[in-house]
């Protein structure tokens, strides 16, 4: 059986902001209909990774591949155009302040869809329809809705160009357990009606367990030696429990360990 | 440990009187280089909006609504400083032109200073602390809520859809309010001198009439575009340049204030001479009036 050409490949990807560095020699393939997780503790570059896939961020060595093509590459109206075929679902949903939630969700169809204003409204009620959304929201301004109702606009908002690719970034920070399992729910319902493939960066583990298929962990630079990989983990939800690295294994227990004493260290030093 | 307590205290190691001049030096070129990248920066900025500009316009709805907040929204306010503009050049020049009985020239004074000067620089001024901060202020936020990436992640282009509107419409509201504060001062400085300080209507009328010329009001048009330009670029890259957090948002908002009242001042005394070297080219053998 031949493997599926993947659709995303980062290569030898470090970016850079400055004197810092964030990410370092990143290798990764995303291949078509996958829905990875990146884990990883805060500040170690999950979302600068994410980022720098859909080219809101330009990498300082090494370069994305989207569908054969070089994101860092693409011209600014070939990058527009890429950019639709993705959907990017924020931490803090993003949702433009000065727009009600219905003019939120069809952005996206006003800006490259013009021509078909007719279907417009009924494709975004289907989208809001999608993650639970009464019609009563629909004039609501962002301002107005709790964090959950934020974050399931958010989801219509990326769904609603039909893209190939999910990016979600922290999709359940923030919220209580009862509305992180819908928007649990609402990924993996996602995924089964539409062929998307998805990178979800999260560092809750109940996330990357029910909705991923393949996990990778990233570990701050700040804590590796100049020669270690920063990707320490890259393989099924399973066997992240299983893992040997002792890392890995108190990311997934969400130990502390010596943590708190090395972080006094740190501030001591500092 | 003695050179761990000065690391604490002092934030960089001290290294002697060398390695403190090394020091001072490595950071006027660190602050001289970064200077010129945020020109460099500015200027990229600038060309990206300018490009955008003549390749698609704006929205209808999306150029009225910031129009009408730029525009619109600052008439009270540059009506209301330019009457009081007006009013206190008219204090201001009356004792120094009544010792010489002068007094029924200050029209003269009065229209010449406010359509050449007062007028575009007030109408600036104020529009760069009511509407340049809150554009600066605005953009900030969106950067910081990440709302400017999501424009992006969808394919829409930020430049286009958000700096563009602003700039357009500073650069073609300013005129109309840069006329409104020139008015208003000519009508504030007119009233105070005849029914305040009692000098003949007539009089006063004739010679400010007689001081002030066409080229006059196309001299504050002309400033007031350029100052419009600068406010509206000014304000979005600086709101665009946003650092995290509130204190970010608040920084923006003051810098872009103070960048482009600094900017406007040194365009001002630029474009002054410029416009003096153009009348003189076109008309050689009139008088310039108070040159």
């Amino acid at each position: 059986m031949v493997a599926a050409q993947p659709i995303i490949e980062v290569n030898h990807l470090d970016v850079r902001f400055g004197r810092q560095q964030v990410l370092r020699d990143i290798n990764l393939t995303v291949s078509p209909g996958q829905a990875l997780a990146i884990i990883g503790e805060s500040g170690c570059g999950k979302t600068v990774l994410l980022k720098t896939i859909i080219g809101l961020i330009r990498p300082t060595k090494g370069h994305v591949t989207f569908d054969d093509k070089r994101v860092d590459r693409l011209s600014e109206q070939e990058l527009a155009n890429e950019r639709t075929r993705f959907g990017f679902v924020f931490q803090n949903s993003a949702l433009f302040d000065s727009m009600t939630v219905a003019e939120n969700v069809l952005f996206p169809l006003r800006q490259h869809r013009a021509s078909e204003q007719s279907s417009h409204e009924q494709e975004m009620l289907s989208r809001l329809t999608e993650v639970g959304l009464p019609r009563s929201v629909l004039g609501k301004r962002p301002a107005e809705l709790s964090g959950g109702m934020r974050k399931r606009v958010g989801l219509a908002r990326a769904l609603v160009m039909h893209p190939e690719v999910l990016l979600y970034d922290e999709p359940t920070t923030g919220l209580d357990p009862i509305v992180s399992d819908v928007i649990n729910e609402l990924m993996i319902r996602t995924r089964s009606s539409y062929p998307v493939t998805s990178i979800i960066v999260t560092h809750d583990m109940k996330t990357a367990q029910k909705v991923a298929d393949r996990v990778v962990m990233l570990y701050p630079l700040s804590r590796l030696e100049k020669d270690e990989p920063q990707l320490i983990f890259d393989g099924s939800p399973d066997d992240i429990e299983g893992s040997s690295d002792r890392r890995v294994s108190q990311f997934v227990r969400g130990e502390a360990g010596d943590r708190l004493m090395e972080m006094s260290d740190q501030k001591i030093v500092k | 440990m003695a050179s761990g307590t000065d690391y604490a205290y002092s934030g960089r190691p001290r290294r002697g009187l060398f390695g403190g001049l090394f020091e001072s030096i490595a950071d006027l070129g660190g602050f001289v280089l970064n200077g010129f990248e945020t020109l460099g920066d500015m200027t990229m900025f600038a060309w990206r909006t300018l490009m955008w500009m003549i390749t698609r316009l704006p929205r209808r709805e999306t150029l009225f609504a910031n129009m009408y907040q730029i525009g619109v929204l600052s008439l009270p306010v540059v009506a209301l400083t330019g009457t009081f503009i007006g009013m206190v050049l008219a204090v201001q020049s009356y004792t120094q032109f009544r010792a010489f009985g002068l007094e029924t020239q200050l029209g003269g004074v009065i229209n010449k200073s406010m359509f050449r000067e007062l007028g575009p620089v007030l109408a600036a001024t104020m529009l760069a602390g009511r509407v340049g901060s809150a554009m600066a202020a605005e953009l900030g936020t969106m950067r910081v809520t990440e709302q400017i990436d999501a424009l992006a992640s969808m394919g829409a282009n930020p430049i286009q859809y958000l700096v563009v509107p602003r700039f357009l419409s500073c650069l073609l509201l300013i005129p109309s309010l840069t006329i409104m504060a020139v008015f208003m001062g000519v009508v504030g400085g007119a009233g105070y001198c005849v029914f305040i300080l009692n000098i003949d209507m007539q009089h006063y009328t004739s010679n400010a009439r007689q001081f002030v010329e066409n080229w006059d009001l196309f001299y504050g048009v002309v400033k007031s575009v350029f100052f419009g330009a600068t406010i509206g670029l000014v304000s979005c890259y600086r709101g665009f340049h946003c650092e995290p957090g509130a204190e970010g948002v608040g920084s923006a908002a003051t810098t872009a204030f103070v960048q482009s009242f600094v900017v406007i001042i040194m365009l001002d005394l630029f474009l002054s001479i410029f416009l003096d070297e153009v009348y003189m080219a076109i008309w050689p053998t009139s008088p310039m009036l108070f040159s």
